[in-house]
């Protein structure tokens, strides 16, 4: 009996915490789709804030999806590489490279950028391109990379795997793209919808690195905040989870998949 | 063997000349753009004998302690039941707690005043309860609502991993010992998940102490550094402090990170 009792507390608290998370996300995409949300939902619904949005926010939506696009094959061309060449070394130097890779992480996203923009600001081409903000994008997101590969790349065997395909004469080449990248592919996949995921959301180094021909759509997102009426703003919120919830929810069902494979390996 | 080695230098490269280049080039320009102000060293000291940046240097470090406080209770409790009781949409919830992380900073602080603004839901049943409408999103409360929004789906998951670890016997001895629920937690559990608490408090703590976009959204006079840094950047365009300030900033932020991970790490070889 007692024990139901603290069990029924424990579900009204976590229920709580529950609602306090997800009742804003319903409430504003509700505010999306009204006609005026002072009037609550007797006013109608109606679509005429996401054609608005779309109207005018559409630039961001595409420079989002390509800066993402693009920041993930840079992640994969220098995060796979590194992740094999530290996942070989185990020793004091890879750990420190690994340590100040994963320093943009622990670094502020503002001192970052303010750190690139005295040192690139001068470059007037670069500083006004979509590749500066790419830049920043690669610097936060590389570590999310790296670290998902080397998880994977410690957990199997590849020594033995790479032994095995060099035994029967293959050469470097053909053992890192037919041994060792199919062998992470949970990895690589893992890393990159991360690194999708948060190129797309990345906020506090973009408003900085961002010109006015460069917005992407949480810069977009604050603009809207500050100077457009609620409904607006909420239903350009909309798109953006339209664009991030295939991203999460893949990104879940990865992570559910995983533990039972690693579960082994941490003991 | 060399011949080995230099490949996997090689394959390390790319990363280490992008990195090098883009980060660690730009963080000594920072550091030595903050040394060329009118105050010179200065700058860097300012931070502690400046009354302005030490008052936002210290309410930044306290939202940040209390976020990091609230969250690891909330995420505690919650995370910890999750892992042991199974039921009927389990799945479900957990999934709720862990949505949001994704969220930039700005969207959170919409969150924040969708429940809490001027035409927030906070503020509605309050008025319908009592006839009072509160509105606190645009305040350090609303600031702190907002933290602790984006803490708990990324310290949720660590800590129900680390739940799933702990000996579910451990418990059961100290049950039968005569131990009452409230011991359980504080001498079984709470020290068995300390581990977990050090490493999601470590980076709720440095989230929480260099976060832009909610302070940004709700609103530009919440005073904490990461918004000083901003203004000093553009409105008074004193680009040396704004550099110096967040030179020391993610100095601090690295640091708190990197004892926690040493402490965490200790902990768990002590406990192993």
């Amino acid at each position: 009996m007692k024990r139901g009792m603290a069990f029924y507390a424990q579900l009204g608290f976590t229920l709580f915490v529950c609602a306090f998370l997800i009742v804003p996300v319903i409430l504003s995409i509700l505010a999306g789709v009204t006609v005026n949300y002072l009037s609550c939902i007797q006013s109608g619904f109606t679509l005429r804030w996401v054609y608005a949005v779309w109207d005018g926010y559409r630039d961001t939506v595409f420079l989002s999806i390509g800066i993402s696009l693009a920041c993930l094959a840079g992640t994969l061309i220098l995060g796979i590489p590194a992740a094999y060449a530290l996942a070989k070394r185990q020793n004091a130097l890879s750990r420190a490279i690994e340590e100040l890779l994963v320093m943009p992480v622990a670094v502020p996203g503002l001192a970052t950028a303010l750190a690139l923009i005295v040192t690139y600001g001068g470059f007037g081409g670069f500083r006004t391109s979509w590749v500066f903000i790419l830049v920043g994008h690669i610097l936060f997101t590389l570590p999310f990379m790296v670290c998902s590969v080397l998880a994977v790349l410690s957990a199997i065997d590849l020594k033995t795997l790479e032994e095995g395909a060099a035994s029967l004469g293959a050469s470097f080449r053909q053992r890192f793209f037919h041994v060792v990248l199919p062998n992470c592919r949970g990895g690589i996949l893992a890393g990159s919808l991360m690194v999708v995921t948060l190129s797309m959301g990345e906020f506090n180094m973009t408003w900085l690195l961002h010109t006015p021909l460069t917005k992407t759509l949480p810069v977009g997102l604050a603009d809207a905040y500050a100077s457009l009426r609620l409904e607006i703003g909420s239903a350009y919120t909309l798109v953006f989870f339209l664009m991030i919830v295939p991203l999460l929810v893949a990104l879940q069902w990865l992570g559910q998949a995983r533990p039972t494979k690693f579960v082994a390996d941490d003991e | 063997m060399s011949r080995d080695s230099s490949r996997l230098t090689y394959l390390l490269l790319p990363a280490g000349i992008f990195f090098g280049a883009f980060f660690l080039l730009p963080l000594a320009q920072l550091f030595h753009i903050g040394l060329t102000g009118k105050a010179g060293w200065g700058a860097y000291t300012a931070i502690l004998t400046d009354r302005n940046y030490f008052s936002s240097l210290i309410s930044t470090l306290g939202l940040a302690a209390i976020t990091t406080l609230v969250t690891l209770i909330v995420s505690g409790l919650a995370g910890v039941f999750l892992q042991r009781n199974r039921f009927p949409g389990n799945g479900a919830l957990v999934a709720m707690l862990t949505f949001p992380l994704a969220f930039p900073g700005v969207v959170i602080g919409f969150m924040v005043i969708m429940l809490a603004g001027r035409q927030g839901l906070i503020g509605d049943i309050s008025r319908f309860l009592t006839g009072d409408k509160i509105v606190f999103a645009y305040s350090m409360a609303g600031l702190f609502m907002g933290y602790v929004y984006f803490s708990i789906p990324r310290t949720i998951l660590t800590v129900m991993a680390a739940a799933e670890k702990l000996d579910p016997r451990l418990e059961e001895a100290a049950r039968s010992l005569g131990a009452s629920t409230w011991h359980v937690a504080v001498d079984v559990i709470i020290p068995g998940l300390k581990p977990a608490f050090i490493s999601a408090g470590a980076i709720c703590f440095a989230t929480a102490m260099g976060a832009f976009g909610t302070a940004f959204t709700l609103a530009t006079r919440i005073n904490v550094l990461p918004m000083v840094i901003y203004t000093e950047f553009t409105l008074e365009a004193n680009i040396a402090m704004a550099a110096a300030l967040s030179f020391v900033l993610g100095a601090v932020t690295w640091v708190v990170l990197a004892v926690a991970r040493t402490a965490a790490g200790s902990t768990v070889a002590a406990a192993g």
